[in-house]
C-alpha cells in the first residue's frame, strides 16, 4: 500500500512539474496577452499547492520507503532518475509552498510588471527547476536540473535588464553560478569513480576514502555554498536577489538558497556516508563567518531589498553552523544531538523560507506603491500602508529570533544543539563550537539591531519624500500572499512540536537518529533533550504575554485616566522642521559601523565643515570599504584581466607558429605522461 | 488541589514581582541619595509617581502610530512575563518550565525591540538617536548574555533556571572560574541592560548621551508608567537572576510548604536591599562613560563569557 503510495507520490510531483512546464510554454503563447498574468500566476499557484499538500502528506504519512521513476531522456546508458524520499518531500514542501505564495503575491504584483511577458514564462520555469532539483536522483539530472533552475532565474534577474545595476547583477551572477556549477560537475566527477556510475544510489553505495570524501565536501561547499550565498562565494547574492521582481526576490531568497543547502545536505550527509569530524570544521568556521558577516553588510545597507539579501546570508550562515554541528555529532556517533542539530537546522530552513519571502512581498509592495527602494526616501508608511507594515512587523519580529515566533525557536534549537558539544571529544571542536555559538550570538542580537532599522526607518516616523507622503494599501492578493505567510510564521513559532515531529523522518532516514517524540510532552511544549534539561513552550508565552497584557490594559482603561490629546511631537521642546532631520539608515547604523564597521569594513567618516564665514552646508561621507570584495574578487578579476591580455597575442600568430605551438604541446604532455607513469 | 495550590504559588509570584519592583527602585535611589548627603524622596516615591502618571492624560504626538500605543503593554507583558518566571522565593513554579533562560533573554528583548521601534514612531531626533544606540548596546550585551547562559547552563547541564538554581543550592558546587567570570560579566549586562551608570544614566532627562530616556522620551501619562514600570521591574529580574543563580541561599525547593516559601520569601528580599546598597555604592562610586567606551566595557563581559564557556568546554572543573 505504501509503496503504491510513493509511486504515485512520485508521480504527481513529475505532473506538477509538467503541469509548470506547460504553464511556461503557455505563458510565451499568452504573455503579450491582458489577462496572461492572472491566468499564468493563478494556474502556477494552484498547481504549486497541490504539489506542496502533495509532499507534505507524504512527509506526515510517516512511509519511510522512498521511490523513483526513470525517464528515458539524458545519458543513454543512464536515464533520468527522480526519485522522492523524506528529505527532498521536505524541501519540496519549502519550494512549493513558496511557490504557491509568490504567485499569489503575483497576481496583484504582476499586474504592474512594466515588461509582464520577459517574466511570465521563466516563473514557472523557474519553479519546476526547483523541483526538479530536489528529486533529481542521479548526478546528471541533478546538474541539469540545477543548471536550468540558474538559467531560468538568471533571466528573472535580467527581467528588467534596462535599469541601472540590474546588468551587471547578472553578469556577475553568470559568472558566480557557472563557477558554482563547475564545482559541483568536479565534486560528481570525484564521488562517480572512474567507472562513471552516475546514479545516486551507487554513489551511496560506494566507499569514498576520505581524501576523496573532504574533497568532496570542499568542491561542494564551493558549488552549493555559491548559490547559498555562502561567505565569500555570496558576492553576487545582494545584487541578483534584489534585481528580480519582489516575488521573484522571495522566491530567491527563501526558496533558491534552500535548494542548495538541500544539495549540500543531499552530497554531504546522504551520499557521502560517514563523515569526518575535520570535515565540521571547516563548515562551522564558513557557517560562522557567513552569519556575522551576512547581518554586518545589512546593518551597513540603505536599499531595504539588498538589507534583506544580505540578511539572507546571514540565515544561510545559521544553517550552516547547525548543519557543521550535525555533522561534528555525527562524526563521534552522537546521534541524538546529531538529530537536534540537523532538526534545527531544518526547522531554520523552513522558518527562513516563511519569513524572507514575507519579508520581500512586504519590499515589493513598498516598491509598487511609492517606487522606492531607498529607505532613506522612506517614512511613515504604516498611516498609508497599515497591513502591509503590520505583516512587515511580524516578518521584522520572527527574523530577528523573538519569542513568541517562529524564528526564535529554531535559534534556541542551534543553542540546544551548541550545549550539547561539550560531549565532543575533539579539541579542535571544543574551542571551536562556544566561538561559534558566540558568532551565533552576536548575529541574532545584530539581525533584531538591522530588522528595527529596517522596519523603523521604512514605517516609522515621518515620510521622508513625496512617493512615501503619497503611498496607498497594495491590492488583496499581494496582502493575502503576506498575510498567509505571517500565520505561519506566528503557527510555527506556537506549535513546533508538531513540525519536530514531522521532521523526524527526515532524521531518521539521513542520520539513522531522532528527537523524542514531541507530541508527548504536556502542553505542547518542546524539550530537545528532556524537559529537565530544557524546554520550550510558545503557545503558553504567548497566551502568557496576551493575557499580561491585556490584564495591563483592563486595569489601566479601569482605573486609570482615558484623557488623550494629540499634539505636536514635543522633542525635548525642540521641534524639527524637515523630516530629514530624522534619523535615516545610515545615522542609525551609525553606533554599530562604528563598533564593527571600522574594523570590518574600514568605516571612515568624513566631515566637510566650511570655513566661518562660508554659507555652504556641511557634508557628511561615509566611506565603506567591502572587504571581501576588494581583497578577493578584484584582485582575481584583475588577475584574469592581466592574463588574458597577455594570452590575447595568441590569436595573431602566423600559421607556422601555431603549428610549432601544437608540436610543442604535444611534446611537453608526451613527456609528462612518460614521467608520471 | 495541587493544581490549585501551585497556581497559588506562582500567582502570588507575579504579583510579589509586580509590589516589589517600585520599592526596589526607590530603595536604590533613596540609598544614592544618602550617600550623595542628600535627604532623597521617600522610598515609596515610585509608587506615587506611577499613579501622578496614571491620573494624567496622554499628550500624544500628532503622527504617532498604533505602535506607539500598544509598545507600552507589550514591553511591560513581556518583561512582567520574563520576571515571572524567575525563581525569586521559592524554584520549579508551574510555569518555570515555560521557558528557560534563553527564552528570558529572547522575552527581554523583545521588549526593547518594540521600544525601539517606538522611539522612532514620532519621527524626532531624540528617538532616533537613543534607539540606534540602544540596539547597539543591546547588540553587545545580548551575546554577553547568551554566552553566560551557556556558562551557567554547562554547570548545571540545564538551561532552565529552577534547574539551574537546585543545582547551585543544594549540591556542594565550590568555587568555579568559570562562574566567577559569568557573575562578573552579568553583572556588567545588567547594568547596561537596566540603563544603570555607567553605561547610561536613569536620573537625567536633558543630556545628549542619555539612551534610553531619548528613546521614550516622547510617552507620557498612563503610557509612561507601563514603560517606567517594566523598567523598575527590569530592574528586580536582572537582581532576581544574580541572586538565584549566584546566591541561592534559603531560596525554597518546590513543594516544601508555606513555610519554606516565607523564609524563602524573607531572604529574598534581604537578598534585594543587599543588592540594591550595592548598586547604589557601584553608580555613587563611578561616573558615566563616553557612548563609544560602552562597546569596550560590554565587550569586557563579552569575553569574560566566552572565556568561562570555553574553560568549562576545555575542562568540567573549572
Amino acid at each position: 500500500m505504501s509503496s503504491v503510495l510513493a509511486v504515485s507520490a512520485v508521480t504527481l510531483q513529475m505532473s506538477c512539474v509538467a503541469a509548470l512546464l506547460g504553464i511556461a510554454i503557455l505563458a510565451i503563447v499568452l504573455s503579450r496577452s491582458h489577462r496572461a498574468s492572472a491566468v499564468i500566476y493563478g494556474a502556477t499557484s494552484v498547481v504549486c499547492l497541490i504539489a506542496m499538500l502533495g509532499s507534505l502528506y507524504w512527509l506526515i504519512g510517516g512511509n519511510t520507503n522512498a521511490s523513483g521513476v526513470t525517464l528515458p531522456i539524458g545519458l543513454p546508458w543512464l536515464g533520468a532518475h527522480f526519485r522522492l524520499d523524506a528529505l527532498a518531500s521536505f524541501f519540496l514542501v519549502v519550494v512549493d509552498l513558496g511557490g504557491a505564495a509568490a504567485s499569489l503575491y503575483g497576481l496583484g504584483y504582476g499586474r504592474h510588471d512594466p515588461a509582464p511577458h520577459r517574466v511570465l514564462p521563466f516563473f514557472p520555469a523557474f519553479l519546476a527547476g526547483m523541483n526538479l532539483v530536489v528529486m533529481a536522483d542521479d548526478a546528471f539530472s541533478y546538474l541539469l536540473c540545477w543548471e536550468f533552475m540558474s538559467l531560468a532565474s538568471w533571466a528573472l534577474v535580467m527581467a528588467h535588464h534596462r535599469e541601472p545595476g540590474n546588468a551587471r547583477a547578472g553578469y556577475v551572477y553568470l559568472v558566480m553560478a557557472s563557477f558554482g556549477t563547475l564545482a559541483l560537475l568536479l565534486a560528481f566527477g570525484l564521488l562517480a569513480g572512474p567507472t562513471g556510475d552516475y546514479g545516486f544510489a551507487a554513489i551511496r553505495a560506494a566507499q569514498h576514502t576520505p581524501y576523496v570524501a573532504t574533497l568532496a565536501l570542499i568542491l561542494m561547499l564551493l558549488g552549493a555554498g555559491s548559490k547559498a550565498g555562502l561567505v565569500p562565494l555570496h558576492v553576487w547574492l545582494p545584487l541578483a536577489h534584489p534585481a528580480a521582481p519582489s516575488h521573484v526576490s522571495a522566491l530567491m531568497s527563501g526558496v533558491m538558497t534552500k535548494v542548495a543547502i538541500y544539495g549540500f545536505i543531499r552530497v554531504v550527509f546522504d551520499l557521502l556516508g560517514q563523515p569526518t569530524w575535520s570535515a565540521s570544521v571547516i563548515v562551522l568556521f564558513l557557517g560562522g563567518l557567513t552569519a556575522v558577516m551576512g547581518i554586518l553588510y545589512a546593518m551597513m545597507e540603505k536599499d531595504l531589498k539588498r538589507l534583506l539579501a544580505y540578511s539572507t546570508i546571514e540565515n544561510v550562515g545559521i544553517i550552516f553552523v547547525s548543519l557543521g554541528l550535525a555533522l561534528a555529532f555525527q562524526a563521534n556517533g552522537l546521534k541524538l544531538a546529531a538529530a537536534l542539530a540537523f532538526t534545527a537546522a531544518l526547522f531554520h530552513v523552513l522558518n527562513h523560507s516563511f519569513f524572507k519571502s514575507l519579508l520581500f512581498f512586504g519590499a515589493g509592495a513598498v516598491l509598487t506603491s511609492t517606487g522606492e527602494r531607498d529607505m532613506d526616501k522612506l517614512g511613515g508608511l504604516i498611516h498609508r500602508m497599515p497591513f502591509t507594515s503590520f505583516a512587515f512587523l511580524v516578518g521584522c519580529v520572527a527574523i530577528s529570533a523573538l519569542p513568541p515566533f517562529n524564528g526564535f525557536v529554531s535559534e534556541w534549537l542551534i543553542f540546544q544543539a551548541v550545549l550539547q558539544s561539550p560531549e565532543l571529544p575533539q579539541w579542535a571542536l571544543k574551542i571551536m563550537v562556544p566561538a561559534v555559538g558566540a558568532l551565533l550570538a552576536l548575529a541574532a542580537a545584530l539581525a533584531a539591531a538591522c530588522f528595527v532599522k529596517a522596519f523603523g526607518v521604512t514605517f516609522l516616523g515621518r515620510p521622508r519624500g513625496a512617493a512615501a507622503e503619497t503611498a496607498g494599501e497594495v491590492d488583496r492578493y499581494s496582502l493575502s500572499a503576506m498575510f498567509i505567510l505571517a500565520a505561519f510564521c506566528l503557527l510555527a513559532g506556537i506549535l513546533p512540536g508538531p513540525v519536530i515531529d514531522a521532521l523526524s523522518p527526515i532524521s531518521i532516514a539521513i542520520l539513522d537518529g531522532r528527537m523524542p517524540i514531541q507530541a508527548n510532552e504536556a502542553w505542547l511544549s518542546i524539550a530537545p533533550i528532556a524537559e529537565s534539561r530544557s524546554s520550550y513552550n510558545g503557545l503558553l508565552v504567548l497566551v502568557f504575554i496576551t493575557v499580561s497584557a491585556s490584564l495591563a490594559n483592563f486595569f489601566i482603561h479601569r482605573f486609570a485616566s482615558h484623557a488623550l490629546r494629540r499634539g505636536p511631537a514635543w522633542g525635548c521642546g525642540f521641534s524639527d522642521s524637515t523630516p530629514a532631520a530624522q534619523y535615516s539608515a545610515e545615522s542609525f547604523a551609525q553606533p554599530i559601523r562604528r563598533v564593527f564597521g571600522t574594523l570590518v569594513f574600514h568605516a571612515r567618516d568624513h566631515v566637510e565643515m566650511p570655513a566661518p564665514g562660508d554659507t555652504r552646508p556641511a557634508r557628511l561621507r561615509i566611506e565603506l570599504h567591502d572587504p571581501i570584495w576588494e581583497g578577493i574578487y578584484a584582485p582575481t578579476a584583475g588577475a584574469i584581466g592581466f592574463a588574458a591580455n597577455r594570452f590575447n597575442n595568441l590569436q595573431f600568430l602566423t600559421i607556422r607558429r601555431y603549428l610549432s605551438l601544437v608540436f610543442a604541446t604535444l611534446v611537453t604532455l608526451l613527456l609528462v605522461l612518460a614521467i608520471w607513469s | 488541589m495541587v493544581v490549585i495550590s501551585d497556581i497559588l504559588v506562582q500567582g502570588v509570584q507575579m504579583l510579589l514581582v509586580l509590589l516589589l519592583a517600585p520599592l526596589l527602585t526607590g530603595f536604590v535611589r533613596k540609598i544614592k541619595a544618602r550617600l550623595l548627603r542628600r535627604r532623597g524622596a521617600s522610598v515609596f516615591q515610585p509608587y506615587r509617581d506611577l499613579l501622578r502618571l496614571l491620573r494624567k492624560e496622554v499628550v500624544l504626538a500628532d503622527n504617532a502610530s498604533w505602535l506607539f500605543r500598544v509598545t507600552p503593554y507589550i514591553t511591560f507583558a513581556a518583561i512582567w512575563v520574563a520576571a515571572a518566571l524567575v525563581p525569586t522565593f521559592a524554584t520549579g513554579l508551574l510555569f518555570n518550565w515555560t521557558a528557560d533562560l534563553i527564552a528570558i533573554v529572547a522575552l527581554l528583548g523583545s521588549a526593547r525591540f518594540f521600544l525601539a521601534l517606538a522611539g522612532m514612531d514620532v519621527g524626532t531626533s531624540f528617538g532616533g538617536i537613543g534607539s540606534s544606540r540602544e540596539v547597539m548596546i543591546a547588540a553587545l550585551a545580548e551575546p554577553a548574555m547568551l554566552l553566560i547562559v551557556f556558562c551557567m547552563a554547562l554547570v548545571a547541564g540545564s538551561t532552565q533556571l529552577s534547574t539551574v538554581a537546585n543545582f547551585l543550592a543544594s549540591s556542594y558546587v565550590g568555587l568555579r572560574v568559570s562562574l566567577g567570570m559569568a557573575l562578573i560579566a552579568l553583572i556588567m549586562v545588567a547594568l547596561a541592560e537596566n540603563a544603570r551608570i555607567p553605561v547610561d544614566n536613569p536620573a537625567t532627562h536633558l543630556e545628549l548621551t542619555m539612551v534610553h530616556e531619548a528613546m521614550v522620551l516622547e510617552y507620557s501619562g498612563r503610557h509612561l508608567a507601563m514603560i517606567e514600570f517594566g523598567a523598575f521591574l527590569q530592574l528586580l529580574l536582572y537582581i532576581s537572576l544574580i541572586a538565584c543563580v549566584f546566591v541561592p541561599w534559603k531560596i525554597a525547593l518546590f513543594g516544601t510548604g508555606p513555610l519554606a516559601y516565607a523564609i524563602g520569601a524573607g531572604a529574598y528580599i534581604v537578598k534585594l536591599a543587599v543588592a540594591g546598597f550595592l548598586l547604589a555604592l557601584f553608580e555613587t562610586a563611578t561616573a558615566k562613560m563616553r557612548v563609544f567606551r560602552i562597546p569596550q566595557f560590554l565587550g569586557a563581559a563579552l569575553m569574560l563569557g566566552l572565556l568561562g564557556t570555553l574553560l568549562l568546554f576545555v575542562s568540567r572543573s573549572f
